[in-house]
């Protein structure tokens, strides 16, 4: 068991390094950032200056080494943009992308269940025909499209919910809220629907299909013979059993539903991290490019291991396997 | 629920999402101010933000000519031409309570120029500025210096007391990363204060009802509230949602639907920006081109050619939906030194370019790629297109390469594009800025921005000595004969002066401004 989690450690290490050195053999095609950085009015010394200075004029592997030395050190550097540390700006940002991501995956993740167990049980009627195909178009529509979309209806025409920004929030030492003003929580309903309808409707396939293989089984059928309500068959024992492919996929989800958040981010302008990584980008400010990456390739990691490392506490077979020579 | 009760819900939810005072400025721009530091960052948008509560000792205003600000008259010294008295005006206050005297303007000028200052090159010809008493300030400047007075309306007045007591004397450094506390807190004299400031997300200014002009400026909006925007067509939503009520970036393509809504007008002015094409004409032979052994361009026929290929009025209507000033010369309206004759001079004629190229020996065309911006001017990437078209009616193949402007700026700074777009503003309102960083031949700290190869060393000479010469109708005249050889040598190709749009409420006026720099002071409120 133990060399299992180790061997998974250093697999995950060297995912996070491979990552971090692609990232930064991408970030010279980008642009120069000190084009950014300094006025129409500088000359070619201030750009020599600026750029031996940030130690852009080091080949990539270099300024790699340096970016992982600084970070072990939980120093990631200074935005070239907003000149100030990127700790901070993360830290400053996540409050807002984690919210959203809180509420989308719980959107998610309760609608999708409900839809998904209700179309299986009625597979054949018309309402879940119609969920079904309308689910079709939360998949196949660009979550940019959706969200300009509800702008449009809610925001523009109906004026019923804000069209961008988090509203009014309030400060917990470093971490602000938007859960406690009217503005706030009205503020996320047209974000949180727009990153969550991919995945509720992946999670309401998920479970529907999975529910339909699970009323075919036998244990189902002996259940109705015994004369069990409809209800606590379906609820207590298949619904029970359908619910685990749906957590490990969710719990993939989660790190998809934070990464993902860069489009709904823009189209709201919601000021999280992912609006932050795409005015980095535009800027070339590769110090908050470079943490924001690897922040995700950690979280994605992360999530990963602990799925891999549950798998085998929760399924028994695969401990067996792993332990070998039983 | 029957219609009724729909209604009533529909506005109560509709009142308790905006719940805005009537006199709130809820103002969006695709960008925010990178810093609040005064002498850090010398960048359009964060000016802009700064202007509003910082003040300059000049400033410029719609038409862009000086409007007095902490000065009140400027100019020449009589007795010595290379010093600049400065009257500053009297009983001004800080935010903080702090009177605002001649050490204030010494100490702001002394930070600016400091190693770490981004505004030090506006400065260079001074040497040093010094107080006569407490409301008169003396610059002394390395030589008679006849256009002064346009490097200073960025150049922002902070209190000396205040600015040493909170430790913030060092201009903040960005490359460092050092964040100061000048950088987040605002202490200025103008029209309006700080209140708070989250960046890239949010900046709130409350009036500042101690203002020297209160009663000299409308002042109408008690609050400002500012927020980046960055996606066009959230900008857009904002506004027709009514959350905002005053845009400074309206997408081209949603003016109309913009113009049409009730309650919203657009505005339209001019922009202090240009539009050309250059042309690598200095080397034996280009990289982007597929002549060997020479250089097409070189040729200022082919130069004209090209140049009359360009139909500019119908870039005008196709590419820009008629948001654009054809344009004859490099220089926008406003600037010393432009003539409506020479921006006129531009024409389209494809028949006499076709035979200008066989003239030249290019008969038969040539092939050459075109780097261009993406994301820096209105619709840069669909003008390229469009000349793409129009160049290919006379034999030229051309290769558009569109990119970031990240990516596509270093090309003309480190001389790897041999056919590029570029726009220029006009900080100075004057010809000499121009000529320093588009004509000049390419050195270390002037011609940084002339991509052309073109080195004209007489006209070098003429061009440095602008900087000194005091007669101004010499100086004149000396420009114009600069503008005939840049016109004659067809050294840019230009194509249009931007038009600036800003999409307000019908209640809100602001008047376009040609720096796209509002002042929230002048604004009015009906």
């Amino acid at each position: 068991m133990l060399s299992f989690i180790i061997r998974r450690l250093g697999q995950s290490l060297l995912v996070l390094l491979v990552t971090g050195l692609i990232a930064f053999s991408m970030f010279r095609f980008i642009g120069d950032p000190i084009d950014n950085m300094l006025g129409q009015e500088r000359t070619i010394e201030d750009v020599e200056r600026l750029r031996t200075q940030l130690g852009l004029d080091q080949p990539f592997p270099v300024q790699y080494y340096r970016f992982l030395e600084n970070a072990v050190q939980g120093n990631f550097g200074v935005s070239y943009r907003q000149g100030r540390p990127v700790s901070e700006i993360l830290l400053e940002r996540a409050p807002a992308t984690l919210e959203l991501a809180a509420v989308s995956g719980l959107f998610a993740l309760g609608l999708g269940i409900a839809l998904g167990v209700f179309t299986a049980i009625r597979r054949n009627g018309i309402a879940s025909n119609f969920i079904m195909s309308a689910s079709l178009i939360g998949v196949s529509l660009p979550t940019f499209l959706i969200g300009i979309l509800l702008i449009y209806l809610f925001g523009v025409q109906l004026r019923w919910l804000p069209t961008f920004g988090r509203g009014d929030v309030v400060d917990f030492g470093w971490w602000s809220t938007g859960f406690l003003t009217e503005s706030g929580l009205k503020s996320l309903i047209l974000p949180a629907i727009t990153l969550g309808l991919y995945q509720m409707t992946l999670i309401m396939r998920l479970v529907r299909s999975e529910m339909l293989e699970v009323l075919r089984q036998d244990y189902i059928r002996f259940a109705r013979a015994r004369g069990l309500k409809d209800r606590v068959v379906n609820f207590r024992h298949a619904l029970k059993n359908t619910l685990i492919p749906v957590i490990t996929v969710m719990g993939l989800q989660i790190g998809g539903i934070i990464a993902f958040a860069i489009v709904t981010e823009t189209v709201f302008n919601w000021p999280g991290v992912g609006l932050l990584f795409i005015n980095a980008i535009q800027f070339v400010d590769i110090p908050v490019m470079a943490a924001y990456l690897m922040l995700i390739s950690v979280m994605f990691v992360g999530i990963n291991l602990i799925v891999d490392i549950l798998y085998v506490f929760v399924d028994p077979r695969l401990r067996v396997d792993s332990a070998g020579g039983h | 629920m029957s219609i009724a009760t729909k209604a009533v819900l529909a506005s109560l939810v509709a009142t308790l999402a905006f719940p805005a005072t009537a006199e709130t400025l809820r103002w969006a721009s695709a960008g925010d101010a990178l810093t609040l530091d005064p002498h850090s960052q010398n960048e359009g948008q964060t000016h802009t933000i700064r202007h509003q509560m910082y003040e300059a000792l000049i400033i410029r205003d719609v038409t862009g000519a000086f409007e007095a600000a902490l000065a009140t008259d400027w100019g020449p010294s009589p007795d010595d031409p290379n010093v600049w008295v400065f009257n500053l005006r009297e009983g001004v206050k800080f935010h903080n309570g702090n009177d605002f005297t001649a050490e204030d303007v010494v100490f702001s000028f002394e930070r600016a120029k400091t190693p770490t200052s981004d505004m030090k090159e506006l400065l260079n010809s001074i040497d040093e500025v010094r107080a006569v008493d407490d409301y008169t300030v003396e610059m002394v400047t390395d030589g008679p210096n006849p256009i002064l007075s346009a490097n200073l309306t960025d150049l922002f007045i902070m209190d000396k007391d205040w600015t040493e007591e909170n430790n913030t004397v060092k201009v903040q450094d960005f490359e460092g990363g050092e964040i100061t506390y000048a950088t987040t807190n605002v202490n200025g004299t103008g029209a309006y204060r700080l209140v708070s400031r989250e960046p890239d997300v949010k900046t709130v200014m409350a009036r500042n009802e101690d203002y020297w002009g209160r009663d000299q400026f409308p002042l109408a909006f008690e609050e400002i509230i500012h927020t980046p925007i960055q996606n066009a067509a959230t900008r857009v939503a904002a506004l027709l949602s009514g959350e905002i009520n005053y845009l400074q970036d309206v997408p081209v393509q949603d003016l109309e639907r913009v113009n049409s809504a009730d309650g919203l007008v657009v505005k339209t002015a001019p922009q202090n920006r240009v539009i050309f094409f250059g042309m690598n004409q200095g080397a034996d032979d280009l990289e982007a081109d597929n002549v060997d052994g020479k250089n097409p361009l070189a040729d200022v026929r082919v130069r004209k050619a090209m140049s009359m290929a360009i139909n500019r009025d119908a870039i005008k209507q196709v590419v820009m939906r008629g948001q654009s000033q054809p344009a004859g010369m490099i220089a926008p309206p406003f600037v010393n030194g432009w003539t409506a004759e020479m921006d006129a001079e531009s024409s389209t004629d494809v028949e006499a370019a076709k035979a200008l190229m066989a003239e030249a020996g290019y008969g038969d065309g040539f092939s050459i790629r075109l780097d261009c911006p993406n994301d820096r001017y209105i619709n840069d990437e669909g003008i390229c297109q469009a000349a793409v078209g129009m160049l290919g009616q006379i034999g030229i193949t051309v290769n558009l390469d569109a990119i970031p402007k990240a990516q596509h700026f270093p090309k003309i700074t480190d001389g790897k594009t041999d056919f590029y777009m570029l726009g220029w503003g006009v900080p100075t309102y004057d010809s000499e800025y121009i000529f320093n960083f588009l004509v000049h031949g390419r050195e270390s700290d002037i011609g940084t921005w002339n991509g052309t190869g073109y080195d004209n060393d007489e006209l070098d000479a003429k061009i440095l000595s602008l900087a000194s010469n005091t007669d101004l109708d010499a100086r004149n005249a000396d420009i114009a004969d600069i503008w005939r050889v840049v016109q004659d040598d067809v050294l840019y190709i230009p194509i249009h002066h931007q038009v600036l749009n800003w999409a307000m409420a019908e209640n809100v006026g602001i008047e376009v401004d040609p720096e796209n720099q509002p002042m929230i002071k002048h604004a009015t409120l009906n």
